[in-house]
């Protein structure tokens, strides 16, 4: 049944969907990733809540200019136009107010979004609005998709990427270093409002597909998985929008298979598992990597701190010490060092050593920036360097 | 009289453009106090500028009013004799290093890189001579082994010189420095100051806030002290003495200064 859902074999509303929500996910995980990365991810928040009244609004005036109301991009107009509206009073609240963007993020979104139900239970009471299914902008409603809703979406994506494509320097730069960006000539409130533009964009189309309460986690998800796979900021477009997307086909292909699934939250919840298996996984940023590489470092702390112990004759006391040694062949069970543990020991000091008149020697300032107590020092100082490092350790050599 | 201010005014045009910067009748304020109130500042050509003052005194500030990056109540910008707006390509500019997202997904040869940006625009082609440009860059700074590493792993100082790299791939004519030696390194300073004495050499203009009074005579020629006014401009022989200090600093100067003998004068 999934395999037939994935390679689109459920029918043709099954199809577009499929196709749909994927594009949505392509497009939501490029525009979210800069959103992201400049830390204003909940801004969408209060974009998508802001959507509500302006549905409302837009179906009574389609209802009161003799229409049916129901004209999917009267609709979405509606919404686009109060999201736009709603953006704008954030921006006005943070930058002319002794408010903080937190702040102005909740007055807004709640207001907006109690105004938007306060027009939808009205609505609720009209003879035209009972039919309407304007409550499926909540959580999104894709039984009824047309080819033109597919086709609108499509459009979407391709003018986000686009315009993603064409502002990509302006915004990772606004992102990284935005001081930066105004001294050197790029207008920071153009930028933004740009950034802002193309989500604006992804959360309109997207509230049909996900809806307005779920559309946040599409822009946010893809983008926050996809940091922990590279360092660098156009692969985390890429692969945000390669797991937007995936998220979207997936989840809609998920959803298809049972009636009672609905066709949003699988899709964030697709979302979220690409995310938990980043997190848990991923080879330089995941839990499970910092924890290995916390216990790998561990390890080399115990053992060296081990070989300077027994170099300078001292018992060891810790079993986790004396454990690496012994499974090193460095001590014997009883504590007493091997020969190779005596020459590691005796090296250790000696790398010590040569460490202390690094660190105390301006002349090598940049060298003792590198000390860490583990780091070789062969793999600092050059071996004419060694040599005149040696050179200047007082205490012969013999007395290690 | 008359003629006379004339004069003046004949003569202050004329040191107008010949000033790599000049500002005129700064006044920066964020809510009812100045952060700086009209402050003059003519930057001399192919000369390293210190702008030194206290905590608060409005040096960041009079940079960002200088860049033209916030608004003044009051005052005005000339770059070369022209505006900003025509000019800015001829400014290089290295922030705070507090000011920037150091988490973010960026390696060091792609931070170069966004020096660039300006001349590349949205949609140029980055070539092989913007590649070879970056790396000549981060070598004269000293950083060219960590340029593929991922700009957060780098110590304070080296991050200090990656923007200065960055700075220097703009090519600039003017060199504007928020606190280049906050936080660093002393073999980064040693480097920092190289590079800098490179340029000033090389024609260029240098404009730095900094704030260890002790190495002032060293690294500056001029130096702008300030306290929200002016309160001395010029030469750092001329300049750089216990009475201006004094009235920059107030009571403050002996906590201000590591080392009294070396700001003699």
């Amino acid at each position: 049944m999934l395999a037939d859902a994935l390679l689109l074999q459920l029918g043709y509303n099954a199809t577009l969907v499929a196709i749909g929500a994927g594009l949505l996910g392509v497009a939501s995980g490029v525009a979210g990733t800069f959103l992201f990365l400049r830390k204003r991810a909940l801004v969408s928040d209060a974009i998508s809540h802001a959507t509500l009244p302006g549905v409302g609004l837009a179906f009574v005036i389609m209802v009161a200019m003799g229409g049916e109301g129901r004209s999917l991009f009267g609709l979405l107009l509606g919404a686009g136009i109060s999201a736009a509206i709603g953006l704008l009073c954030v921006q006005w609240l943070t930058r002319r107010t002794r408010l903080g963007e937190d702040a102005a993020i909740g007055a807004v979104l709640s207001v907006f979004f109690g105004f938007g139900v306060v027009m939808l239970t009205v609505i609720q009471t009209m003879n035209a609005g009972r039919q309407a299914g304007l409550e499926g902008f909540l959580l999104g409603s894709t039984a009824g998709m047309l080819r033109g809703d597919a086709i609108l979406l499509a459009v979407s994506a391709a003018a986000v990427l686009a315009l993603v494509l064409i502002l990509r320097r302006p915004l990772a730069l606004a992102a990284f270093d935005p001081g930066y960006a105004e001294a050197t000539g790029w207008s920071l409130p153009r930028i933004d409002l740009a950034m802002m533009g193309i989500v604006l964009v992804v959360t309109v189309v997207g509230l049909k597909v996900v809806g307005l309460i779920l559309i946040v986690a599409l822009l946010i998800i893809p983008a926050v998985t996809a940091r922990f796979w590279t360092e660098r900021a156009d692969h985390v477009v890429i692969i945000a929008g390669i797991v937007g997307g995936l998220s979207g086909y997936v989840g809609a292909a998920v959803s298809a298979t049972a009636p009672a699934l609905p066709t949003g939250p699988i899709v964030v919840l697709v979302g979220f598992a690409i995310f938990l298996f980043s997190l848990l996984f991923s080879p330089r940023r995941g839990v499970l990597a910092s924890v290995l590489t916390h216990l790998r470092y561990q390890r080399r702390v115990h053992v060296r701190q081990g070989l300077l112990a027994l170099a300078q004759g001292q018992p060891i006391y810790e079993a986790l010490t004396q454990r690496l040694l012994t499974r090193a062949g460095l001590i014997l069970p009883d504590g007493v060092p091997t020969a190779e543990g005596q020459a590691a020991a005796s090296k250790a000091l000696l790398d010590e050593t040569r460490w202390a008149i690094v660190r105390g020697d301006q002349a090598y300032a940049l060298a003792a920036t590198r000390y860490d107590g583990l780091t070789p020092i062969e793999m600092v100082l050059t071996p004419d360097q060694l040599v005149e490092i040696d050179g200047k350790i007082a205490v012969p050599r013999g007395v290690v | 009289m008359t003629l006379t201010l004339v004069t003046d005014r004949d003569t202050d045009l004329a040191a107008r453009v010949a000033s790599p910067l000049a500002v005129r009748g700064m006044t920066v304020s964020y809510g009812q106090t100045p952060a700086i109130f009209s402050v003059d500042m003519t930057l001399r050509a192919g000369a390293m500028t210190a702008i030194v003052g206290p905590n608060g005194a409005g040096k960041s500030t009079l940079l960002k009013a200088a860049l033209e990056v916030i608004t003044p109540l009051a005052g005005s910008v000339t770059v070369f004799g022209g505006t900003m707006a025509d000019m800015r390509d001829r400014i290089a500019y290295v922030p705070q290093r507090a000011s920037v997202d150091w988490d973010f997904p960026v390696r060091v040869i792609d931070v170069v890189m966004m020096g660039m940006y300006r001349q590349l625009g949205l949609l140029g082609r980055i070539r092989g001579r913007h590649r070879a440009l970056a790396r000549e860059c981060l070598d004269r700074v000293g950083m060219s082994d960590f340029a593929r590493r991922q700009i957060g792993q780098l110590s304070g100082g080296q991050q200090q010189r990656v923007f200065l790299a960055r700075a220097l791939a703009q090519e600039a004519d003017i060199y504007v420095l928020d606190e280049p030696f906050a936080g660093v390194d002393a073999a980064t300073e040693k480097a920092i100051i190289a590079v800098l004495q490179g340029l000033r050499d090389a024609g260029k203009t240098v404009l730095a806030v900094h704030h260890d009074l002790a190495t002032v005579p060293d690294y500056f020629d001029d130096v702008v002290l300030l306290n929200t006014q002016v309160v001395a401009a010029g030469p750092v022989a001329d300049t750089f003495n216990e009475e201006n200090l004094n009235a920059a600093y107030g009571g403050r100067l002996t906590t201000a200064r590591a080392d009294p003998e070396s700001v003699a004068g």
